[in-house]
């Protein structure tokens, strides 16, 4: 996986066509089966996005839609994502060409795990999503752009308000999204609270 | 620090507080991480990549349970894919310095069953695993979260994560339990109260009577399900039952250190008149039996009730009523009792331990597995598994018709051979009746207690286990 060695990746907004995937409470589950994790990387995970869903609908399916190929931003229901903490979900959804996610609401680890992986998940009002549903559907070829320094997503519908916790916001805007080297930057803080804790044994203390 | 009265979670936030982030999270360290061969792999590359050793290799403990077969377990295991990733996670324990619990440790199983079972998970510890049902060790008054792989990577690189707090609220379950009434029906009770998002945002912190009145195993089976609640962890606060369970663990402090070590453990319980964001009452004696009828955890009923109607719910509901009815392909309004069945699961780190087993097999002893249902039997560890064959469940179990079988998560989720095929209706103890999740995509999942199961293994059908004389 790419990793944001020296330059900080800011995400500022995300440009593309998208792809409406309709329904509530869609678990992570529905968006990788288990049966398809059982790797030691997450290189092929793209290909089994939604893979049962997929064949339920028998190629009609809106990520089997050639209508839709190559868009970069998924455009759900409420409660996407819920269900286990698999980042595996994020991860196939990322590999098949996703970006970015507009949706009603989101589950929270399936958020934070996108946020990790540099993925934004913005909430529209309920009556603006279903506008930016109607629309995409209606003229898939058209552009949707969520931009996050403006909090705004911009479509054909119109310009809506989109709405993300400000520290998403901010960590994905600066590029502090990568967690890990935000974290290591405490240094010796880290070893101190460890110290400060009862069961925490410390080398050579 | 002041000494305004704190809640556990509170104190316990503010113990592994390393700084606070210019993000609004903070930055928490992580006392106890566990780790399993799903959703480490990837995590152990990464840290790679970026060039950095595990921090804390003592505070990292593995095992292996997702994946592994529980009829044979032999090396190599008979699927490559599992063997790779078993493989995986060995080698990246050995070049970590990180303690794993395989089979050969005489210690493996489910990780939120060994974790307790060894005496890792103690109280005012924060615990994270890549497993969302982590939140059972809250059951010992540790806040233990479930996190994601880039979250396994965070862990192992700094032994931090960077995490928002949590509001609390408070459960408070009154009264007391009827017989045939367990653990597992008051966390579906509670999730059918507060619904399966209600808790986002929240830790659960659960009290009263009958939470007072529970062991740490049943305690343990009510915190697992508060992610299926919404809750990214739930509580109780430690009492001298959490004290006596630790005693004398592998890794809990011998008898020199043990009394002021529980000290500790103690006073991290909420104080008195701390306060709550929220707080909640149940009446526990109302509580049925509860079975699952729909697609997630929420979807429960008491056994004598009947599956709604999408008439009879709420305008926010109806859509997923509706769904759940035709993907279960159940009759609006039908009685749940009388659901035929055709696989029975007992185990899962809901309800694989050993009183979980011992209350299965008194209902097992009244008959035999109905003919054409499948039944199994999965032990939630070794060690639950050697105690149940020194008491002699497992004869009790195999005379019944079940299957008894080796440790591992199983037929939760599928990842190992263990699966429903088709549209077969299994009755199980585990924690998510979600679509496809035990293995079949078309598979359907009713969720109940574990004598719940054993009784509907019996009769082929979902029925009142209340009505079964175990002569108890
Ligand atoms: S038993 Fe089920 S829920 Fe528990 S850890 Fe295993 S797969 Fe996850």
């Amino acid at each position: 996986m790419a990793t944001n060695e020296d330059v900080l990746v800011r995400i500022e907004s995300v440009e593309g066509t998208a792809c409406v995937v309709r329904g509530d409470d869609i678990d992570t589950d529905r968006i990788i089966p288990a049966r398809f994790m059982k790797v030691v990387t997450f290189d092929d995970m793209g290909r089994h996005a939604f893979a049962d869903a997929r064949k339920e609908a028998k190629g009609k399916h809106p990520l089997d839609d050639p209508r839709y190929s190559g868009a970069s931003i998924l455009v759900v229901g409420k409660n996407f994502g819920c269900g286990s903490s698999r980042e595996h979900a994020p991860q196939a959804l990322m590999r098949f060409g996703f970006q970015a996610f507009v949706g009603a609401s989101f589950a929270e680890i399936f958020a934070g795990n996108c946020t990790a992986l540099g993925l934004p998940c913005v909430t529209l009002a309920e009556r603006d999503l279903a506008k930016l549903m109607d629309s995409v559907e209606l003229d898939p070829a058209q552009t949707v752009t969520v931009d996050l320094r403006a909090k705004q997503v911009r479509s054909r519908a119109g310009e809506m308000a989109a709405i993300l916790p400000d520290g998403v916001r901010q960590q994905l805007v600066e590029g502090t999204w990568d967690a890990t080297r935000v974290l290591l930057e405490a240094g010796d803080a880290i070893e101190r609270t460890a110290a400060s804790l009862p069961y925490v044994e410390m080398p050579g203390r | 620090m002041s000494d305004r009265p704190r809640s556990l979670f509170q104190k316990v936030w503010e113990a592994h507080r390393v700084r606070d982030l210019p993000t609004g999270q903070t930055q928490l360290f992580i006392g106890t991480h566990l780790i399993h061969e799903v959703t480490s792999p990837q995590a152990f590359a990464m840290i790679r990549e970026l060039g950095v050793p595990v921090r804390f290799p003592n505070r990292t403990f593995a095992t292996v349970d997702h994946i592994i077969p529980t009829d044979d377990q032999s090396r190599p295991l008979a699927d490559d894919l599992a063997e790779a990733m078993m493989g995986e996670l060995e080698r990246n324990c050995r070049e970590h310095g990180v303690q794993f619990f395989g089979p050969e440790s005489g210690a493996q199983g489910i990780v939120h069953v060994i974790g307790p079972e060894l005496g890792l998970t103690q109280p005012g510890q924060t615990i994270a695993c890549g497993d969302s049902h982590t939140s059972t060790h809250g059951a010992f008054g540790a806040i233990a979260f479930g996190i994601g792989t880039s979250q396994v990577r965070d862990v192992l690189a700094s032994q931090c994560l960077a995490i928002s707090p949590l509001k609390v609220r408070r459960i408070e379950v009154t009264g007391k339990l009827a017989p045939g009434v367990y653990a597992k029906d008051v966390i579906l009770a509670i999730i059918r109260k507060l619904g399966v998002n209600g808790g986002v945002g929240y830790a659960y912190e659960y009290a009263g009577p009958v939470i007072d009145a529970m062991s740490m195993e049943e305690r343990m089976t009510v915190c697992n399900m508060s992610i299926e609640g919404g809750a990214r962890c739930g509580y109780v606060n430690p009492d001298a039952k959490t004290v006596e369970y630790l005693r004398g663990r592998r890794f809990t402090p011998d008898d020199a250190t043990f009394a002021k070590k529980a000290e500790g453990w103690l006073a991290m319980a909420s104080d008195p008149g701390c306060a709550y964001d929220d707080v909640v009452t149940i009446d526990g004696s109302k509580i049925e039996p509860s079975v699952t009828w729909g697609i997630h955890p929420g979807h429960n009923l008491g056994v004598s009730e009947s599956i709604p109607t999408p008439a009879g719910v709420r305008d926010d509901e109806r859509a997923g009523v509706e769904e759940a009815l035709e993907y279960m392909d159940f009759v609006a309004g039908a009685s749940i009792a009388g659901t035929k069945i055709d696989v029975a699961f007992i185990g899962s780190c809901t309800n694989g331990r050993i009183s979980d087993l011992r209350e299965a097999a008194k209902v097992a002893k009244t008959g035999h597995v109905k003919a054409g249902v499948r039944a199994l039997v999965v032990p939630g560890s070794m060690a639950v598994q050697r105690e149940a064959e020194a008491e002699g469940l497992d004869e009790v179990f195999r005379k019944a018709g079940f299957e008894w079988r080796e440790p591992g998560c199983s037929m939760c989720l599928a990842m190992n051979p263990d699966k429903l095929r088709g549209r077969e209706v299994c009755a199980s103890s585990s924690n998510r009746n979600f679509k496809g999740r035990q293995g079949s995509p078309t598979g359907r999942t009713l969720l109940m207690s574990p004598a719940m199961v054993a009784a509907a293994a019996i009769a082929g059908e979902v029925v009142d286990v209340r009505e079964i004389a175990t002569g108890d």
